[in-house]
């Protein structure tokens, strides 16, 4: 059996970054990319998986980085919140929940827009019963969500009068 | 918008959707949490609970985890109690109130599932958390008071042998003949309503980073809050340094509704430590201690009764009102507030004057108990709603005729309750037409009887709602307790002509910073983007209350607005000095002063500023610009300004499942000047939601020992998205006199109703079956013993 403090050797793709750390082998993804690379804009709600504030991209595909070891991110591509913005990808999403004040205290928000933008992507027009159901893995104890569901709409409906232009 | 909101035409914000100027980096990731601050020579403090509700310690061993890697100390209630002095969670003007003394972990006994025990602190929180496994306690288990029922009776075990009884704080209202209004009555209805325990789930939990600097004796505290300046007071008495030497940094909060504006006795130890150890230490509580050491709430049984005419008169209420609270009152503000506001509230909506009113507040081996959003509201809505619906459905009206008939005539007001406060002004009847149009009452009534013909279980749920806001020092202050009841804004005009503006109030998510924004560039006369706010930080912030009990936009945006004509009319004296000109002929637009006839611009402010920061030799001799200022405000006419509103909600029941389902929900509320819509209407919404969370899921569930069974964010649902209807929501804007501003509460209103509205809905929908039930939340496993009850009734 592993002593807590046994490390582990990993070596991924972080934001575009190339990353090699030795982590600690029970450390979960979240509190590797918060401690370790200092990315704060993944938060920890509950660290059992439900409210969805730690959602990161793993692999192109939402994880809850509090499920996640870090150790099991060896060899994917990773990105987080602060990659998300930097590369402009989610630019219309952040600009529509400002637009629509779709936050309050903003602590489930980069993951929202996380979530949201991996809709988007899949879904170029969502009904927003589509949004609702597929945000409800984010909890917001803020907003109604109504705010929320109207800026992914509001995006959606941009991109799809951008892309037909 | 009002048109007291002194506004000039062209450049006037207040009123305005505008977004939030600090969203974006939240939205970004780059907000900045206590989790987020981390210091030179950090340590991580975890907490031992108790697993017990109740239980004598008879021994810690913490010798394995003194042992540990990384641990610098392991701390037990006796080791820490002389680092700081004790709290008593009693409010002295609520006459008769006792609690006993509390210490930052517990002594000799432990007193709820979740008391801290034993403190430890590691160079990680892993660390910490590692070590605290190896601490030994032996408890002798004691019998636990967790039913409230019991918690009078003679052989129930006392949680506080020295106050002889469970019994913290009762109150007895009567007035008027009730037994005559009863006996004489067309029509009398009763029931018991039952509100489980639940809390605020913070995404966020409570964190805090305390960092005692033993060179200069200065104790800096970065703090999840809803009050700086009150954490100020208590971290200075209780830890005893000077208040000149603390300073309380409340960064961006992760939601808050009430739940971090309270003494916690594992964030005073985490302080104490820090003063102990001399160097940072941060305490951040996970999920499962959240649920275990957050305050809850709620959690009343009320037995409650109306008398009613044949014509639809409300004649008389009694009611009976049981309060769990924890098993101490609550430090700083009591604990009791809940009940306090039930009897309150209780019929207030309908000014009822005949009126017999009990509330009893009992200690319980359960999680401490304090203010949750829309403290007492919801309770006492359910009620008085609850029984309005029971009485226009004895006489044969409908209910939204009933309340129409009940509301209290406009010349009645003020209006003083029978329980003591007096209500300024509302707009019941503009609030209730309002909310009928919007929601199409009228179009959903023919739908709901169409429906039913076809066995579709619709129901349609009014609640008219009163809400407390812009307390007056009647709520704290005058009950001996330390917690301001005024705010203060301090302004000052910067070289560039932009102003600096900091005050009491707070930020955390509820849009302060942009409303303080609107407020100071409406009244000075500059663009929004002029202003720089910065709120939070009691080193910065003049000292003043905070946003609690809806008094943030209310009270701290009126001395937004006192401290901005204070800096408008400073400007333009000086502005007149230095053109030789009358001041009365000079205005200030777009940041220009601008002769007031002519709207020519005579002298920006930036000149203006450079002059009065760096040119000085150009000032006239004598004359002494003052381009710093500061205003207080606090609301004194009243206890409390009372306003209202009114929600509708419409919902269909499964009564194979049990399940409800959202079909719309409608909101009309008064906050008097609408600052920003934008922020008001989502803040009402997400009010709404947590609502219905208390209507449908959320309860707290203790064993028979009093072990809290779901400490899980899957055990203890919270709403989702896709459970949550669109909720649509409407103002009436009756403007408190109390103030220029005239803004009044919104952060209640939303809660305050919600729960009401959706269960008078799903009652609505059982009618036809004969079904009813009273005790929130309704779950479908209540829904469906209704059903049963209903049928076997039926049968028999």
């Amino acid at each position: 059996m592993r002593e807590p403090e046994d490390t582990v050797t990993l070596t991924c793709t972080v934001n575009g970054q190339p990353v090699h750390a030795q982590v600690p082998a029970r450390q979960h993804l979240a509190d590797f990319l918060r401690e370790h690379l200092e990315l704060k804009g993944t938060h920890l709600g509950c660290e059992h998986g439900v409210c969805g504030s730690c959602t990161v991209i793993l692999d192109q595909q939402p994880v809850r980085g509090c499920l996640v070891l870090a150790a099991q991110a060896d060899g994917a591509t990773l990105e987080t919140i602060e990659g998300a913005v930097q590369s402009h990808r989610v630019t219309d999403l952040v600009d529509a929940f400002v637009e629509r004040n779709a936050a309050q205290c903003g602590f489930c928000s980069p993951a929202m827009i996380l979530t949201a933008a991996h809709l988007l992507e899949h879904h170029a027009n969502p009904s927003r019963a589509e949004v609702r159901e597929h945000l409800s893995g984010n909890y917001c104890r803020c907003t109604g969500y109504e705010a929320i569901v109207d800026a992914v709409i509001n995006t959606a409906a941009l991109r799809r009068k951008k892309e037909g232009a | 918008m009002d048109a007291r909101t002194p506004t000039s035409p062209a450049s006037g914000y207040v009123g305005q959707a505008l977004p939030r100027k600090d969203l974006r980096r939240l939205l970004e990731g780059k907000g900045c949490y206590v989790d987020n601050v981390v210091l030179p020579r950090m340590v991580h403090a975890v907490f031992v609970r108790s697993p017990y509700a109740h239980a004598k310690i008879q021994s810690i061993d913490t010798q394995q985890a003194r042992q540990a890697p990384g641990v610098l100390c392991v701390v037990t209630g006796p080791e820490l109690a002389s680092l700081c002095r004790p709290w008593v969670g009693v409010i002295s003007h609520l006459q008769g109130m006792q609690s006993v003394p509390q210490w930052p972990l517990a002594m000799e006994r432990v007193r709820w599932n979740g008391e801290p025990v034993v403190a430890i602190v590691a160079a990680t929180r892993a660390q910490a958390e590692d070590a605290a496994a190896r601490v030994e306690i032996d408890f002798e288990e004691l019998p636990a008071v967790v039913d409230e029922e019991a918690a009078l009776l003679p052989d129930t075990p006392l949680i506080h042998p020295e106050l002889g009884t469970n019994l913290c704080w009762q109150r007895q209202v009567e007035s008027g003949d009730v037994d005559a209004a009863f006996a004489q009555a067309d029509a009398v209805v009763a029931a018991t309503f039952t509100t489980s325990r639940h809390t605020h789930v913070t995404l966020e939990p409570r964190s805090i980073l305390a960092s005692f600097n033993p060179g200069d004796g200065q104790l800096t505290v970065w703090h999840s809050t809803q009050v700086p300046h009150m954490m100020h007071w208590m971290l200075s008495h209780h830890l005893q340094v000077p208040e000149s030497q603390v300073r309380v940094i409340a960064p961006d909060v992760g939601g808050s509704f009430g739940l971090k504006i309270h003494v916690y006795g594992d964030e005073m130890a985490t302080v104490a430590l820090s003063k102990m150890l001399g160097r940072p230490v941060k305490f951040v509580a996970d999920r499962m201690e959240s649920f275990m050491s957050d305050f809850h709430a709620r959690g009343h049984r009320v037995h409650a009764r109306m008398a009613v005419s044949k014509a639809g008169q409300i004649q008389a209420i009694e009611m009976d009102d049981l309060q769990s609270l924890g098993p101490f009152g609550s430090y700083p503000r009591g604990g009791v507030n809940e009940g306090r506001q039930v009897i309150n509230l209780v019929g207030a909506a309908y000014g009822v004057d005949v009126y017999r009113g009990s509330t009893r507040v009992v200690f319980q081996n359960k999680a401490m108990y304090g203010q949750y959003r829309s403290v007492g509201h919801p309770v006492a809505c359910m009620v008085t709603e609850g029984l309005v619906e029971q009485a226009a459905a004895a006489i044969g009206m409908d209910s939204a005729e009933f309340r129409r008939r009940n509301y209290i005539a406009p010349e009645a007001f003020p209006k003083k309750l029978v329980t003591g406060p007096v209500l300024e002004r509302l707009s019941q009847h503009e609030a209730h037409d309002k909310l009928l149009a919007l929601m199409n009452y009228s179009g959903l009534r023919q739908e709901q009887a169409a429906g039913r013909a076809k066995g579709v279980l619709r129901g349609i749920g009014l609640a008219s709602f009163l809400e407390m806001s812009n307390p007056s020092s009647a709520t704290y202050g005058r009950g001996g307790v330390a917690i301001a009841s005024q705010d203060t804004c301090a302004l000052r005009l910067l070289p560039s002509g932009t102003i600096f503006c900091t005050a009491s109030i707070n930020e955390f998510g509820q849009g302060a910073n942009t409303v303080c924004a609107q407020i100071v560039a409406t009244t000075v006369g500059v663009s929004i983007d002029a202003i720089r706010v910065s709120l939070g930080d009691t080193d910065v912030a003049p000292y003043g209350g905070g946003n609690w009990g809806s008094r943030g936009t209310g009270i701290g945006g009126e001395a937004v607005l006192q401290a901005a004509k204070t800096l408008r009319r400073n400007v333009l004296a000086f502005a007149a000095v230095l053109l030789g000109c009358d001041v009365a002929t000079l205005e200030i637009r777009d940041s220009q002063v601008v002769d007031a006839g002519s709207t020519q611009a005579r002298i920006s402010l930036q000149e203006l500023a450079g002059i009065a920061h760096f040119n000085t030799e150009k000032i006239p001799a004598g004359f002494n610009p003052e381009l710093a200022v500061h205003a207080s405000y606090a609301q004194r006419t009243y206890d409390g300004i009372c306003t209202n509103g009114i929600q509708g909600s419409h919902v269909e029941v499964d009564p194979e499942t049990g399940d409800v389902r959202l079909l719309g929900h409608w909101v009309v509320e008064d906050c008097g000047t609408v600052i920003n819509p934008l922020l008001v209407d989502e803040q009402v919404r997400g009010g709404v939601v947590q609502g219905i969370g208390a209507a449908l899921y959320e309860q707290c569930l203790y064993s028979p020992e009093g072990q809290l069974l779901n400490c899980t964010l899957a055990d203890y649902h919270v709403p989702l998205a896709r459970e949550m209807p669109d909720i649509v929501v409407g103002h009436t804007c009756s403007p408190t006199a109390t103030s220029e501003l005239g803004a009044k509460g919104a952060g209640e209103a939303g809660v305050a109703g919600a729960s009401a509205a959706v269960l008078n809905a799903i009652n609505d929908a059982l009618r036809p079956l004969g079904a009813s039930l009273y005790g929130l939340p309704a779950t479908p496993q209540r829904i469906l013993s209704a059903l049963h009850l209903a049928s076997d009734r039926y049968k028999s």
